[in-house]
């Protein structure tokens, strides 16, 4: 490892190396990289909640924080990550930066609206952190009204305005980046020649601009409400509490494909590579995103099973949720087939990868319990659903955020890092992980409700090995930050194509120029075209 | 000081049922996922980047057609389990919506950050629910701000309480002791305070329990009081000169509206035509009712509601088959 410095200084990096040509970039790799230091700062401040937390866990008695702290602190802890890390993450960070190299564009199609979205994620960012000085917000991130509207007396509305303004800008990606799959793609680069990360992509887009706008509409009739005492939400003004809860899922469960397609997209591109091996029916595979995509938008009432809506309507949210859950499993089988008589290769992205498909598995099927009615009843609003969806988002979307970061460091910042720290850095945080969010799912089906800040004692030895293993997972999401910073300056200079990987984007430099390719490449073959296996039996 | 426990207390039989259910999930979910991991290990290691496994394929024709026949294989047996899946789940979820006849009432107000329960011979707690063994209960609950939720891990069963209507919620436990009951929809600052305790009893110990403490009067006694002070009579009497809907025996009965449509005069349509008289108008009966929103607690409602349910029919008194089964939870 020599420090040396790039030996071609004509990148996306050496077009100005002033602040100011960050800040009124048009390029979409820079726009990329602004998302990634933002979400990272905020990941890191959702994260500290979530310290904080699991600190005040350890012991039943509420001995650490105040009650008022700790829901304030859980409110923040979901607020933080759901809006302005998890949905943003993948999307607006690799997704900005890969999706025209993926596709062989020059840019998206709109480069100052998708600098827009920044500068609206930042506006409300700004915010909802502004809320967080003023004294914070206790209403949970699922701002269940009448509570939200009329009882709670913390900072709601400046809380739901950075919300509001974040969504914009998740409307804007959506928009850019399903213009630009259908106009900008390369000679020759068909739809079913489509990387799957691009069909991820495009489907979470289709959900970014279908169900965004109804999470704006929601979090204005809260201000409405709570501002001029306009009946909507509050019985006592004459409005429907179960209203609110329609509205907020009919955009929250789709946001959650939304944080998951994008991993799905990132696991299958780097299954392939250290396969070497094309993926295991691509075709169904594409057709299994955009099957989530369509789907997702029908099961918002499972989150609704005891909220007293009808049984009815229970019934037909319930056969709707185990559909869903259908071509989830196919992926799930597809990605473990492509291993099939592969050449597998372990680096850390690998590791990443094979790390999501093992917890989204076991995310997916405590899914299945929670949209098993009678079982429902007992385990919701329990720590078997905190257990359930952290295995989706972290184990699920992080994992796959993190591998996805990993394998395209050397395409971005045209450095190599030490593979050895981050395999050893991918197994900290799965065995970290399993060990922070594996008793949660015993805890919840003893009965521990979430959001307690103190709790029966027969709790305590669960939550004390909960707590356990969040400091892992804390050093293993640290590590990286060190190794990947230090590459920077120390790593050794990446080739175009470390991987040996097919795709369009290992087809340029690494750090790609400002215009991606110094000539329009032409495509001729099937995505992940690797090498064919080694010969043909009789 | 070490406790371990890996599963709740069970003090039903749907407690039993739900159990029964986890372990089939438990059972498929960890064969499917012992599988998945075990096939990924296997094939990671067996084809290792440079190791000498045979990887022979089939030409690309067979292979397709191999392909697509595992593609269906697993598409349609996940299909077929959760649809099992499905079913039996829905089944228990359906079977126990609906209350069995002759429960015993009780009424829950949640509030933040408590719970307050009133018995309908007048007997009261907070925090607690003090029910007899072997016999079905159903909870009439509601809420005086925020929604709550009455969660009792023991019996696998909750329901959200929301302020404005009735939901309800019923069981039999069999098992006498104490068991949890929780708060378990977030309701602002206490909400992990807003804890308390099942006390299952044998029916006999039930019924001295029921006489004990500051018992005055029955809660129809205290809504025939309010029913009195409020002038309800003025309307509703047998020698008014308003036309008003007589309240003797309509509990239970199907009630013809004024728009050509039904309700059942349950706990709900009472409470509602108390506070939203013009929402539901009885068949061939002006819409005069005052509402009486804001003057009566959520107590007080119940107490009137329980009044009209003990005003017996002059022509069939005690007629319990009338009553059908709560359609929703």
């Amino acid at each position: 490892m020599s420090p040396a410095s790039p030996p071609v200084r004509d990148s996306y990096l050496d077009a100005g190396y002033t602040l100011w040509s960050w800040l009124s970039t048009h390029d979409h790799k820079r726009i990329g990289i602004l998302f990634a230091f933002s979400i990272t700062a905020l990941f890191f401040i959702g994260g500290a909640a979530a310290t904080i937390i699991r600190l005040e866990l350890l012991t039943p008695a509420g001995d650490l924080v105040s009650e008022q702290t700790y829901n304030k602190l859980f409110t923040m802890h979901g607020v933080i990550m759901i809006w302005f890390f998890l949905i943003p993450s993948i999307p607006s960070t690799l997704g900005n930066f890969l999706l025209p190299l993926m596709i062989g564009a020059r840019d998206l199609a709109f480069p100052r609206l998708n600098l827009a979205s920044w500068y609206l994620y930042v506006g409300g960012a700004l915010f909802t952190i502004g809320a967080l000085v003023a004294g914070g917000v206790d209403t949970g991130w699922t701002f269940y009204t009448p509570f939200s509207t009329m009882f709670s007396n913390t900072h709601v509305i400046a809380a739901a305005a950075g919300v509001f303004i974040v969504g914009f800008s998740s409307i804007l990606t959506g928009i850019n980046f399903i213009v630009t799959i259908h106009t900008m793609r390369a000679p020759g680069l068909t739809w079913f020649r489509l990387p799957l990360f691009v069909w991820a992509l495009y489907a979470t887009s289709l959900i970014f601009v279908l169900a965004t706008p109804v999470l704006a509409m929601t979090l204005l009739l809260i201000a409405l409400e709570r501002w001029f005492g306009i009946g909507i939400f509050d019985p006592a003004l004459g409005g429907d509490p179960l209203l609110f809860q329609h509205l907020f899922w009919f955009y929250s469960h789709p946001a959650v494909y939304v944080m998951i397609l994008p991993a799905m997209g990132v696991v299958s591109e780097i299954v392939a590579c250290y396969a070497r091996k094309p993926i295991f029916n691509y075709k169904t595979m594409a057709m299994a995103i955009l099957a989530i995509a369509v789907v997702g938008f029908l099961v918002w009432g499972h989150h609704m099973f005891v909220s007293g809506q009808s049984v009815y309507a229970g019934i037909v949210f319930s056969i709707l949720s185990f559909i869903v859950a259908i071509p989830s499993a196919i992926k799930v089988f597809n990605w473990t087939a492509t291993l099939y008589k592969a050449h597998v290769m372990f680096h850390a992205p690998m590791l990443y990868a094979l790390g999501f498909v093992g917890l989204f598995t076991l995310g997916g099927i405590t899914g299945l319990f929670l949209a098993s009615l009678a079982l429902d009843v007992h385990l919701h609003d329990t720590y078997f659903v905190v257990a359930h969806f952290h295995y989706i988002m972290v184990g699920g979307a992080v994992m796959a955020f993190l591998g996805g970061i990993h394998f395209w460091w050397p395409k971005i910042t045209g450095r190599m890092y030490s593979d050895g720290w981050a395999r050893f850095a991918a197994i900290l945080v799965f065995f970290g992980f399993n060990l922070t969010f594996f008793p949660q799912f015993l805890l919840g089906y003893l009965g521990m409700p979430r959001r307690y800040h103190a709790y029966a004692p027969e709790f305590q030895v669960l939550n004390v090995l909960s707590s356990a293993g969040a400091s892992i997972l804390a050093a293993g999401y640290l590590l990286p930050l060190v190794y990947l910073l230090w590459s920077l300056r120390r790593g050794a200079v990446a080739p175009a194509n470390p991987w040996e990987a097919k795709g369009l984007e290992w087809s340029t430099q690494s750090p790609p120029p400002k215009e991606n390719f110094r000539q329009t490449p032409i495509v001729t073959e099937a995505p992940y075209a690797y090498a064919p296996p080694i010969e043909v039996a009789k | 000081m070490l406790e371990l426990p890996l599963m709740p207390d069970r003090a039903s039989a749907l407690a039993r049922s739900v159990d029964t259910l986890l372990f089939v999930w438990l059972g498929i979910g960890g064969v499917v996922s012992a599988a998945i991991v075990v096939v990924i290990v296997w094939f990671a290691i067996r084809y290792r980047y440079g190791s000498p496994a045979n990887r022979a394929m089939a030409p690309p024709a067979v292979q397709r057609r191999r392909n697509n026949r595992i593609e269906v294989a697993w598409t349609v047996t996940p299909l077929l389990i959760f649809i099992a899946m499905f079913g039996w789940a829905a089944r228990l979820y359906v079977v126990h919506a609906a209350t069995p006849p002759g429960a015993l009432d009780i009424y829950v107000v949640g509030k933040q950050w408590m719970w307050k329960i009133e018995h309908p011979g007048g007997r009261r707690e907070i925090d607690e629910l003090h029910v007899p063994a072997g016999r079905p209960v159903r909870l009439l609950m509601t809420s005086e701000d925020v929604i709550h939720s009455f969660f009792m891990p023991a019996l696998r069963i909750k329901q959200d309480v929301l302020p404005g209507r009735y939901t309800t919620l019923w069981f039999t436990a069999d098992k006498t002791g104490d068991f949890h009951v929780f708060c378990s929809q977030y309701c602002g600052t206490a909400h992990s305070q807003m804890i308390g305790r099942l006390v299952v009893m044998q029916p006999d110990a039930f019924a001295r329990w029921l006489q004990r403490g500051d018992v005055t009067r029955s809660m129809a006694e205290a809504g025939a009081a309010l029913f009195r002070a409020h002038g309800c009579g003025g309307c509703h009497g047998q020698n008014s000169a308003v036309h008003a809907p007589p309240l003797e025996g309509i509990f239970g009965r199907k009630i013809p509206l004024a728009d050509g449509s039904f309700a059942i005069a349950d706990e709900r349509y009472l409470r509602d035509s108390i506070l939203l008289p013009k929402k539901e108008v009885a068949a061939g009966y002006a819409p005069i009712m005052p509402s009486f929103q804001g003057q009566l607690t959520e107590g007080e409602l119940a107490e009137l509601v329980e009044y009209v349910k003990s005003l017996a029919s002059p022509q069939d008194s005690g007629n319990e088959s009338s009553r059908e089964p709560e359609p929703a939870r």
